[in-house]
């Protein structure tokens, strides 16, 4: 597996990017009624898009301390061409990322994909988008990738179309828009005062900078930093996430989750590339921002999850919660800390993702309305579920050739709900033994010695905050998951069993699955979360294989690099 | 010409916020059209200003930034500006299909109480 990587590997990294890229070219060449090629064809580069991101974690998962796959897609000289790099974390966001959006496909092939005309391109290009922003090395590709993430978003978000898609796409889609000019500006002062937009050169140079051009510096990754805020959902930027995510078509929703882990990504990369110990004056700027932003994020999601009663809006907050975990832990940027971030972060996707499947079968088998009438912020949602009313009727499909169905009604369909359901608050929650208790016990073992050692300090009791609200945000969702999972599957109504297709389970199941499979397989997975975290730290290795990497001799560049090597010679 | 500049980034960006600010689906994309022409030109002025400099190297002149603008900034606009306006182009339509499921312009879908 590992030589088969290394055989393929310089060009392995650009794989993840052209695949979906030329996947999606490939559908809209297809009519777009043709639902059932078109959903193989996608499966097919998602299952694909799958081994390579698994080929890339064998790759850069090997013993040697580090490996970073650096690739020059246009064979030009570092600082000055765009670059492609391939470290430990953004292979192991990929394979999230894959995992998640293969899922979310197959859930989709079962009824959600004949609900508007080109769900699979768009759905391959925000594949691609993703995948983008976790490769890329430069800071204006970067921005190029989330716009193509985003792009694919809208798309997505408005698919299945219907009142309330429409009003929070419209917010959704504004909020982006302005989230994407401050990008803009953060990177145009970043590119003002250091002269480059390639992220290892910036963080090779920022200690550097002028005194007097420091604070623009910091004043461009301020602002660029409100840009993945608001992406990673923090609170008070994080109030356009829930009625998008619980508008959104359940596969939408489930990648949407993803969405949210590229600002935390970015977010890491940057605060630990840029402003390491090495950054000079400009040394762990923003992380204080990070970990109280976090914590009110953190608050904000835990007490939102108990003013809901419906499972899409539930999941939403669980977004939050998890970003707001996740901030807050890389604002104190301690290694161990930032290696059981790197535990939770897949685990807490994968169950966030599982749960927004769920909801949307939950929500189909207590309500007759089309998915999407009903506004998700009506006041019903506080009042309880009306599930005297419970009639299930055949209509509800958006599809019109009911026969076309892949899978049958499962008799046991409530059961495997209910035990689907009973994983994800496990997961969501942070219970054993699933994974999400282990991710949450790391964190709270490293958070505290800290504060045993350290409780002299003015603010022990500030420090103290965090790991208290860590545990009261797990209480938090057991209570509301609980109450919702009381009231649809205990509460007794002569009800009709839910219509259940294998398809739809399916996609749930595996992705609990994964989760119990990295519970039970902990131990590797930690240790390269540990791995992931120490490069981190030490962003030296990083900054020297970009900075290293040197560009393929052609017969066309051969002048210009021996010409290059005698500039830069003296 | 830097004040001239500085004073229509302001003001466009002013403008944009504003109008980005107001409960009209119009009002809100032609903020955030504003507001994309500000920043637009706030990434031109991030390479530098300069008259009479061309982007393309040229013979008989010296390399180096002194007697050439900087093209990097204009490549990087060029891209903001498709970007932007491919945007816009999207947040219209979902303009229009509020516009068409509610029958009012605000951006909640319902009329103001006033």
């Amino acid at each position: 597996m590992r030589a088969l990587a290394q055989a393929l590997m310089p060009h392995l990294t650009i794989v993840p990017i052209l695949l979906p890229l030329l996947t999606a070219c490939l559908l809209l060449l297809l009519d777009g009624r043709r639902h059932r090629i078109r959903g193989m064809i996608g499966l097919a580069a998602a299952l694909a898009n799958l081994a390579v991101a698994v080929l890339l974690l064998f790759w850069v998962g090997s013993d040697q301390p580090a490996a970073y796959g650096v690739y020059l897609p246009s064979n030009w000289d570092v600082p000055f061409g765009i670059v492609l790099v391939a470290d430990r974390l953004s292979v192991l966001l990929l394979v999230t990322a894959a995992v998640v959006a293969l899922m979310a496909l197959l859930f989709a092939v079962a009824r959600w994909h004949k609900a508007g005309a080109h769900f699979h391109p768009l759905f391959q290009i925000q594949i691609m988008g993703l995948n983008g922003a976790f490769l890329t090395g430069d800071l204006f590709n970067l921005f190029v990738f989330f716009e193509v993430m985003l792009a694919a978003s809208y798309g997505l978000l408005l698919h299945g179309s219907g009142p309330s898609r429409v009003r929070t796409g419209l917010h959704y889609v504004a909020i982006n828009l302005l989230a994407s000019s401050l990008f803009l500006i953060g990177a145009a002062l970043i590119y003002g005062v250091t002269g480059t937009l390639n992220m290892a050169d910036i963080a090779a140079r920022i200690p550097q900078v002028a005194a007097g051009d420091r604070a623009l510096l910091h004043a461009g990754f301020a602002v660029l930093g409100v840009a993945f805020l608001a992406k990673a959902a923090m609170w008070p930027l994080n109030f356009w996430l829930v009625p998008a995510y619980a508008a959104a078509s359940a596969p939408a929703a489930a990648v949407f989750a993803l969405l949210t882990k590229v600002g935390v990504y970015v977010l890491l990369r940057f605060s630990t590339l840029m402003f390491s110990d090495q950054a000079g004056a400009s040394a762990g700027f923003g992380s204080d921002w990070l970990l109280w932003g976090g914590t009110a994020t953190l608050a904000a999601g835990a007490f939102g999850m108990f003013s809901t009663q419906r499972p899409g809006r539930l999941a939403g907050f669980a977004v939050i919660v998890s970003s707001g975990t996740l901030l807050a832990v890389l604002g104190l940027a301690r290694p161990e800390l930032t290696a059981g971030a790197l535990y939770y972060l897949p685990s807490s996707t994968l169950g966030v993702a599982a749960f927004f499947l769920l909801a949307e079968l939950m929500e189909r088998s207590r309500s007759a309305d089309v998915a999407g009438a009903r506004a998700p912020e009506d006041e019903e949602d506080h009042l309880p579920f009306p599930l005297a009313e419970l009639e299930l009727d055949k209509d509800v499909n958006l599809d019109e050739d009911e026969e076309m169905l892949i899978g049958h009604a499962i008799p046991a369909a409530t059961a495997l709900l209910g035990l689907a359901f009973i994983c994800c608050t496990l997961l969501v929650a942070g219970l054993p033994p699933l994974s999400g208790f282990i991710g949450k016990f790391v964190l709270l073992s490293a958070l505290v010695p800290e504060l045993s050692a350290d409780t002299a300090r003015i603010d022990a009791l500030l420090t103290w905050v965090l790991p208290v609200l860590i545990v009261l945000s797990g209480l938090c969702a057991l209570v509301a998951l609980s109450r919702v999972g009381i009231r649809f599957f205990w509460t007794p109504v002569d009800r009709e069993a839910p219509l259940l297709r294998v398809v739809e389970f399916v996609p749930i199941a595996v992705l609990v699955g994964v989760c119990v499979f990295i519970s039970v397989r902990a131990e590797p997975v930690m240790r390269y979360a540990a791995a992931t975290a120490d490069a981190l730290y030490s962003p030296a290795g990083y900054i020297d294989a970009v900075l290293s990497a040197r560009p393929r001799p052609t017969p066309t560049n051969a002048e210009r690099l021996s010409l290059h090597g005698q500039e830069s010679a003296p | 010409m830097e004040i001239v500049l500085a004073c229509a980034i302001g003001v466009l960006t002013a403008c944009g916020v504003w109008l980005l600010l107001r409960p009209r689906t119009y009002q809100v994309i032609m903020g955030l059209s504003l507001l994309g022409y500000g920043v637009n030109l706030f990434i031109f002025s991030m390479g530098r200003l300069a008259l009479d400099s061309e982007p393309v190297l040229a013979p008989g002149v010296p390399t180096d930034l002194a007697h050439y603008t900087d093209p990097m900034p204009q490549a990087l606009v060029l891209t903001a500006i498709v970007i932007g306006f491919a945007m816009t182009a999207l947040f219209l339509v979902v303009l229009l299909a509020q516009r068409g499921f509610f029958g009012n312009d605000h951006v909640d879908g319902r009329e103001d109480a006033e």
